[in-house]
């Protein structure tokens, strides 16, 4: 099916001025957040320790890349499952979504890794990889209720993904007690050996670390999701819909199918992060309370630094790990590794407030609104660029109040 | 009849802290800005004001106390809540992101200080401040034992916000500005209303109520803070979403996931339901599901501020 030409325009950027050169220079708002988080912690640190804060950040910044093979290795299975989270999240936001229900597909997915782990023994050689799949489609299956509510009935996903967050973890509490518990520890049964991911010669390189097949895993989902999103028609399809579900329409997309297929990639996606930690024969396992999964978090953090592209996504999480892991070494200075969880806050706040600076070189260059979605492209820049029926602006308002 | 009473108490304990932190999501939607931050302030005014009660405890206590810690309490959620109104505003940044990380922010912030300050995350404060029975208004026969017994000031408080924000909101002349602001603030702008700074009343009344919200839910149930409300803050916005953007509908919501979250706190001591071998698990769902539900029927009319989560740009027609 030959594409109309607006569409065309509309996913490539039009023209090459020095001001769309600068707004391709996404890295830099990206580093911008990074630096201003760091100083922030710096100066959290600063005000409650002066003594010791130069050393502790120090500690943050310069142990991981020191402490040789088995802190590297360390760094990279604290990456893996935030890869695989921040991609889904980044998926999602390529395509117009805000994913934030993250935490719960990852917990739907590493429940259904567990419950394979524990009960697939007769699995063999497969049971790991059985284990992933059936996690894959757990995560998917569980995003596909907002997508699905999205698509058909309006549901702002933001809100329904939050509800989907706490029934999900509510749910698998229960489950894990019902099906695979631990009572003497509140925590899920151990898997067998046999359904931990092989270690695929990780523990040679980095021996002594935890890091395993998992990161493996974890780049093949990069590059897939790479190729989905820029060489598929399906990819280009979606992420046409997230650009103006209006315009993709009138090209003869489907849109309403579009949105929930996203959604469940994405979910997919971060049901796969959950199989990769619970699977990872790290000893880690599902403890039962009442609280959120942090990985899907930090999934959109990660997702943000990474601009939503994988190659980005996957650096966006090797950062989050490696400040982790130099977290834990700061304690030696007296500190409480929260200031990670600062630090990162701080980061997503700062991308938050770095897209009005990308809008601002925009607006410097083109001379035109600074108004921008959530991919850093301009809005007005889209209505000029689709020529076919723009939605006028009050019409489109009433559309955006209405989703809720 | 003492089970009634008994349940019809601790509803209020439950239900009163969503009603107030649902007004306060309330009143920064109506302005129009999305406000999913509502954990995060929560978090914070809870912090803070623990704080406060921890050291100030040792100078009074009682209902004095209470009420000045209530002050703390939405004073710094008012502080965190500029963070969001500024992002979001000023920068138009994109108002659920900014909202993410205020709701990460908080919680770091406040185990991060209460460690470097005492050791523990844990703040304890002592609870001084139930009282066993007001004068005259417990002796009323079924509404005394209820409300007027075993009670906290939180709860009247709390109503007193209700009733104050009924009428600030459609009957005075901020509430009438302010709805605008939310509906279509390019016609609120041409008749003179500066949007800016109604926005920034929105969301500040919102940091206001929420981090009062987050000391009165750890008041009455708890005698320590551990740096979470529980995800109240979450479940408020769903109170918010299922009242349906109104003053008195979220009143409805609060009481109905009150009374859900009562019965899965102690479905234990209800005969009845212990009878039924219901998880509870699923009366902790029930709350998120049913706002599912909901908005799975009405959303395609909901009645949502129109202009909400829209930047305010005044280039726009």
């Amino acid at each position: 099916m030959k594409k109309p030409v607006f569409l065309e325009k509309l996913l490539k950027p039009k023209d090459r001025t020095f001001g769309t050169v600068l707004l391709n220079l996404n890295l830099l708002s990206a580093l911008m957040a990074i630096v201003v988080g760091m100083l922030f912690g710096l100066i959290i640190m600063l005000i409650s320790n002066p003594s010791q804060a130069l050393g502790g950040f120090g500690a943050i910044i310069i142990s991981p890349i020191t402490g040789g093979p088995r802190v590297i290795g360390q760094v990279l299975y604290f990456a893996t499952p935030l890869i695989l989270t921040g991609l889904g999240v980044g998926f999602a936001f390529k395509t117009g979504l805000f994913n934030i229900g993250a935490s719960g597909q990852f917990t739907m997915g590493g429940y259904a890794a567990i419950m394979i782990g524990v009960y697939g023994g007769n699995l063999g050689g497969f049971q790991w990889v059985i284990g992933i799949l059936v996690a894959t489609v757990a995560g998917a299956a569980w995003a596909s209720i907002p997508g699905l509510l999205k698509a058909y009935a309006n549901v702002h996903e933001v809100i329904s993904s939050i509800m989907m967050n706490y029934i999900g973890m509510y749910l698998v509490n229960y489950l894990i007690r019902k099906t695979c518990y631990n009572s003497l520890k509140n925590e899920s049964l151990a898997v067998m050996p046999s359904a931990n991911i092989p270690k695929m010669g990780l523990n040679h390189i980095f021996p002594g670390s935890f890091v395993n097949g998992g990161f493996i895993i974890a780049l093949i989902a990069v590059a897939v999701v790479y190729i989905i999103l820029q060489k598929t028609t399906f990819g280009y399809e979606l992420k046409a819909v997230g650009y103006n579900k209006d315009a993709a329409k009138y090209a003869g997309i489907n849109e309403k199918k579009s949105i929930v297929y996203s959604m469940m990639i994405s979910g997919a996606l971060c049901g796969l992060g959950g199989a990769l930690i619970y699977l990872a024969g790290t000893g880690k396992q599902y403890t039962v309370v009442d609280i959120l999964a942090n990985e899907g978090f930090n999934g959109i953090v990660v997702a943000l630094l990474g601009l939503s592209h994988p190659i980005g996504v996957a650096l966006g999480a090797l950062f989050i790990g490696y400040i982790t892991v130099g977290g834990f070494n700061m304690q030696l200075y007296d500190f409480v590794p929260e200031i990670i969880n600062i630090i990162t806050a701080t980061i997503i706040y700062s991308a938050a407030c770095a897209l009005i600076f990308k809008g601002l070189f925009h607006k410097i260059f083109k001379k035109k609104s600074a108004a921008i979605d959530l991919n850093g492209h301009p809005i007005e820049n889209l209505r000029a660029v689709s020529d076919a029926p723009p939605p006028p602006e009050p019409q489109d308002q009433q559309k955006k109040g209405g989703e809720r | 009849m003492e089970l009634l009473f008994f349940l019809v108490q601790k509803t209020m304990l439950f239900s009163i802290p969503l009603l107030v932190v649902a007004l306060g999501g309330m009143f920064s939607e109506r302005s129009g800005i999305v406000n999913i931050a509502l954990d995060g302030i929560m978090i914070f005014g809870a912090f803070c004001s623990v704080l406060f009660l921890n050291f100030a405890q040792h100078y009074m206590s009682g209902q004095v106390l209470l009420l000045l810690a209530i002050l703390v309490a939405g004073v710094s959620g008012i502080v965190i809540s500029l963070l969001h109104a500024y992002a979001s505003i000023n920068l138009n940044a994109d108002q659920v992101i900014s909202g993410t990380a205020i709701n990460l922010l908080a919680p770091a912030l406040a185990i991060y200080v209460a460690r470097m300050i005492q050791g523990v995350q844990q703040i304890t404060f002592n609870n001084t401040f139930r009282i066993p029975a007001v004068p005259v208004l417990s002796d009323i026969p079924i509404i005394g034992p209820m409300f007027f017994k075993q009670a906290y000031i939180t709860t009247y408080v709390g109503f007193a916000i209700l009733a104050a924000a009924v009428v600030i909101l459609y009957k005075t002349r901020f509430g009438l500005r302010l709805r605008a602001c939310g509906e279509h603030p390019q016609a609120a702008d041409s008749v003179g209303i500066n949007v800016y700074k109604m926005r920034y009343a929105g969301v500040m009344i919102s940091g206001f109520l929420g981090g009062l919200g987050g000391l009165i839910f750890v008041v009455p149930t708890s005698t320590e803070f551990n740096s979470t409300v529980s995800g109240y803050g979450f479940l408020a916005l769903a109170v918010m979403i299922f009242g349906n953007w109104k003053p008195l509908p979220i009143l409805g919501a609060a009481l109905f996931f009150g009374v859900m979250k009562t019965i899965a706190a102690a479905y234990s001591g209800i005969p009845w339901l212990l009878d039924l071998n219901i998880d509870s698990a699923f009366f902790k769902m029930t709350p998120y599901v049913a706002t599912m539900i909901v908005l799975a029927f009405t959303s395609k009319k909901s009645q949502a501020p129109r202009a909400e989560g829209i930047p305010y740009d005044k280039g726009q027609r």
